[in-house]
């Protein structure tokens, strides 16, 4: 794979802050998760018409999971010409973390017409960190249906689980010290796509 | 009996003097005083005043001892520099013979801390129905005066004709709680916006001014002495002026919390500030403060009422109305009359002590600062300044509406006949 | 959010609008699935305590903790020890020793939860208290007006009867005004509270009057015992001025809606065959009850005590 194909400049652990990816690597990552997605739709049923995408849902967690999630699903139809279903789920109701967190506003949980049930779900987030927002939305998916497996895709997994999850499709893995924060931002939720890595200001 | 020099006091709020308490009566005043083993109370900077006269205090005693009794309302009383209280007939059993005025009267001398004087229920039971033996309450040992269905209005309009009338044979007078019961069932609170809001039964001010208005037209009607208790309305103030002028012989109190709190305590819900009549506006306490100012309300009396906590920690509407006075009314009264400059000491001295005792026609009290008269006195400090603490009060009852205000005026001393019940700011028994 | 709901005041437009927007999240977090239930309060003690009967009131708050996973204890006077005397302090002091989150009370007379809030850590939801305040039930309404017409801003609302005994009356005219709405109360004189001239609403007397100006009419439960305390002469005279019935509800514009917080006096102030309309939304203010309650304890009990 060409050197271009990489982020244009790297942040290594305890330094400072900086862009991780720019607007440009945004848009690479999201291609290259978008090809794996379609590349794994194709072992559900092997021979299928679509290539098994009529099996697989995506399911954003609000907030940037969500736009992220309508991306991957509007690159699939670019590459494959077939739609793909999508979807969100606020987790805040499933939170564990409420009472040191404090309460925030619902965003929508919209599942497709078709449901879940069944289906391949791959669940979207922007940044992989504790664990603990997937663990609430596997909680949000089991009170809305029964997939026939669920899998997540993350555009950032920067360490630290506190839980035993793994991410399925990884945009990018960033070693990262627990002082720093990366931030995900979309044009949809930010006006501009880019991934920072900043020191939390405390 | 020891004799006493208080020095450089200021009677009536005029220059420094001296004044000598001998053999309970004062003996003389002037300037630069001695007398041979007198004991000397330096006084420089308090006020002097008459030994102030309530017309208006519940004690509880006898039937509910748990929230005041007749000795512990008597040094809240001596503290707020009261001479004579008038103890209200509301008892169980209701003060209504001459045995319970009586008694009353006994525990008020053993506890020798003030005069204690009975009020005699208007009717039996305080029921409203029939007149109760006026007469033998007022040819008691107790020699009552002042007859009160306190807490009750004497609503009758015939019965409350023939009190008027009945009491006059003994130089008594009926003092009317004046509250038409019709229009304040469930009453609650002040009707206006606050009890709007607050989704409170309203205590129209009507209720008030139209049983005073018809006692004045049935006091001129009889040429009967009435005295109106707790005067809570401008609309009151109005007619009590316009009775005064026609020459009707009608005298008024008005509450200390009625001068300085209104209904906005309410919206606190807490039945502390829950009284009857209901605290008012700010309109109407500015009518009240008037009319004291010109004598159209003749005294202040404390509506010294004790409620146990249980009585008061609770609902509003469950609730006992009433708050605490005596140990505060004095200061309450420099805070909104003496301060503000609508009063001098010696309308203090005719509001609290003169004019209470006349119309309660105790010869004893609300005397001139004179030589030759009895010795019922008070000093006070106008400059000190105190956060009122419930705890700390002498009453048995922590019902004060005035809890973490900071009000003016402190008693250092109080004489009953030539005798300190206070000194130093201190009951001495 | 103020950590309790006492009233309606307790609430901006800021908050008022975070109950509206989070009740309709769980309404469609929670529309067509089997499990209706979310772990958000588990763990949480919401105890209902409830000293006057409202069986209706009482199981949407119990539906709504519960739906949120939150344990609940109902503590009815009824048979308890608050029926031999025990005082509000006292019960207050036991919930709080059971380490109660919330207390919903429900409280014959105005105040309690004021009072109840001084003696509790846990948040205090008034939830009907004498002749004072029904802050939830004034969400649901404004809720259910939103979810109808779409708005609240500027939206006509009249609020028809016995508005001086009523809690739901104050708490929707301080909530709707708050919310942007135009509210008009409409009442003999003998049942508006004096000193209703000083509320953020126009009072009128004539029902005949406001109707075609009314984007909603919300008709107000009318006790039978007012009659005899002279409040108006007879129940037929207090229909026929101020009940609403197929003839009055013409007179409406096409798309305004008529609410009543329940229950009704069919054929009193309000005519079965209004009841049971097309505009009328008083099964929806049922269903809407749940969850904008759910929205509520969520936002008091869900975050950090700040």
């Amino acid at each position: 794979m060409a050197r271009s194909s990489e982020p244009a400049r790297s942040t290594t652990p305890g330094s400072t802050s900086g862009t991780l990816f720019s607007s440009a690597d945004v848009a690479r990552v999201v291609d290259r998760m978008a090809h794996q997605l379609i590349e794994r739709a194709a072992t559900i049923d092997p021979g299928s018409a679509d290539g098994g995408l009529s099996d697989l849902v995506l399911v954003g967690i609000p907030t940037r999971g969500a736009p992220l999630a309508r991306r991957l699903a509007s690159r699939i139809e670019a590459f494959t010409g077939t739609s793909v279903d999508v979807g969100t789920a606020d987790i805040t109701l499933y939170r564990d973390d409420l009472r040191l967190r404090g309460v925030r506003a619902l965003e929508p949980t919209v599942l497709p017409d078709a449901g879940i049930d069944g289906r391949l779900v791959v669940l979207i987030d922007d940044v992989l960190f504790s664990g603990r927002s997937v663990r609430a939305a596997l909680d949000a998916l089991r009170d809305l249906g029964r997939p026939r497996s669920v899998q997540l895709a993350v555009l950032v997994d920067r360490g630290h689980r506190e839980l035993p999850i793994k991410a399925d499709f990884v945009g990018k893995n960033v070693p990262t010290s627990r002082s720093q924060q990366v931030k995900v931002h979309l044009a949809e939720t930010d006006g501009v796509d880019e991934v920072l890595v900043t020191e939390e200001v405390l | 009996m020891t004799t006493y020099l208080i020095r450089g006091a200021r009677p009536l709020g005029s220059d420094p003097a001296d004044i000598l308490v001998k053999d309970g009566r004062i003996a003389a005043i002037g300037d630069s005083l001695s007398a041979t083993g007198a004991e000397v109370i330096e006084a420089a900077g308090l006020v002097a005043l008459p030994g102030l006269v309530d017309l208006h205090t519940h004690l509880r005693e006898p039937g509910r001892e748990d929230a005041e009794t007749v000795e512990t309302g008597s040094r809240a009383a001596a503290l707020g520099g009261f001479t004579a209280v008038h103890a209200m007939a509301n008892t169980d059993p209701v003060a209504d013979t001459a045995g319970v005025v009586e008694q009353v009267w006994r525990l008020g001398q053993e506890a020798g801390l003030v005069d204690v004087v009975p009020v005699g229920a208007v009717t039996v039971g305080l029921g409203g129905g029939r007149l109760a033996e006026l007469g033998a309450m007022a040819d008691s040992a107790a020699r009552v005066r002042v007859f009160s269905d306190d807490g009750h209005c004497v609503s009758d309009p015939a019965l409350m004709r023939r009190a008027l009338e009945y009491v006059k044979a003994f130089d008594g007078v009926v003092a009317q709680h004046a509250e038409e019961p019709r229009l304040t069932v469930g009453a609650q609170m002040h009707e206006g916006d606050r009890s709007a809001k607050l989704g409170l039964t309203g205590w129209p001010a009507a209720a008030e001014e139209a049983i005073i208005a018809r006692d004045v037209l049935l006091a001129e009607h009889v040429g009967a002495r009435l005295h109106v208790c707790h005067v809570s309305t401008a609309g009151s103030v109005e007619i009590l002026r316009w009775a005064k002028s026609r020459g009707v012989q009608v005298t008024a109190e008005v509450t200390p919390h009625h001068l300085l709190l209104t209904d906005e305590c309410a919206e606190s819900y807490d039945p502390v500030f829950k009284v009857n009549p209901p605290l008012r506006t700010d309109a109407d306490v500015e009518a009240l403060r008037a009319g004291l100012a010109d004598g159209t309300i003749d005294a202040v009396g404390t509506d010294h009422a004790p409620h146990a906590v249980e009585d008061k920690e609770s609902e509003w509407a469950q609730a006992r109305p009433g708050m605490l006075g005596l140990e505060q009314a004095l200061s309450v009264v420099i805070q909104t009359m003496v301060e503000p400059g609508r009063l001098d000491w010696a309308g203090v001295a005719d509001r609290m002590s003169v004019r209470p005792a006349v119309i309660g026609r105790l010869g004893e009290h609300g005397r001139p600062l004179a030589p030759g008269e009895p010795a019922n006195l008070v000093l006070v400090d106008p400059s000190a300044r105190a956060t009122v603490d419930p705890a700390a009060l002498a009453s048995r009852s922590r019902n004060s509406p005035y809890a973490g205000r900071e009000l003016p005026g402190r008693v250092v001393a109080t004489f009953l006949r030539g005798v300190p019940t206070v000194l130093d700011g201190k009951a001495t028994k | 959010m103020k950590r309790h709901l006492l009233e309606a005041a307790d609430l901006d437009r800021d908050d008022a609008t975070l109950v509206l927007d989070t009740a309709a999240q769980i309404d469609q977090a929670l529309a067509g699935r089997e499990v209706k239930k979310l772990p958000t309060l588990r763990g949480r003690t919401v105890v209902n305590l409830f000293y006057e009967d409202s069986t209706r009131t009482r199981i949407s708050f119990e539906l709504a903790a519960k739906r949120l996973s939150a344990d609940v204890i109902n503590f009815s006077a009824k048979g308890s020890s608050v029926s031999k005397g025990e005082s509000l302090k006292d019960t207050a002091l036991t919930l709080e020793a059971m380490g109660a989150d919330a207390v919903v009370v429900r409280h014959g007379a105005s105040g309690a939860p004021h009072r109840l809030a001084n003696w509790v850590r846990g948040s205090v939801v008034n939830a009907g208290d004498g002749t004072h305040e029904h802050p939830t039930q004034a969400l649901l309404d404004a809720y259910t007006i939103r979810q109808r017409l779409g708005r609240l801003e500027g939206v006509r609302v009249t609020i028809v009867g016995d508005v001086l005994h009523s809690r739901v009356a104050r708490s929707n005219v301080g909530l709707l005004h708050t919310l942007g709405a135009e509210v008009t109360l409409v009442a003999p004189p003998t049942l508006l509270p004096v000193g209703v001239g000083s509320w953020p609403a126009e009072v009128g007397y004539d029902l005949d009057a406001v109707l075609p100006k009314s984007d909603v009419v919300m008709m107000l439960r009318v006790q039978a015992e007012r009659m005899n305390a002279s409040y108006f002469p007879s129940a037929r005279e207090y229909s026929r001025r101020y009940g609403l019935d197929a003839r009055r509800m013409t007179a409406l514009p096409d798309d305004a809606i008529v609410m009543h917080p329940g229950p009704m006096n069919r054929g009193m102030e309000i005519a079965a065959e209004v009841a049971d309309s097309v505009r009328s939304t008083i099964v929806e203010q049922v269903a809407n009850g749940v969850s904008t309650r759910m929205a509520v304890l969520y936002l008091l009990l869900g975050g950090s005590q700040q």
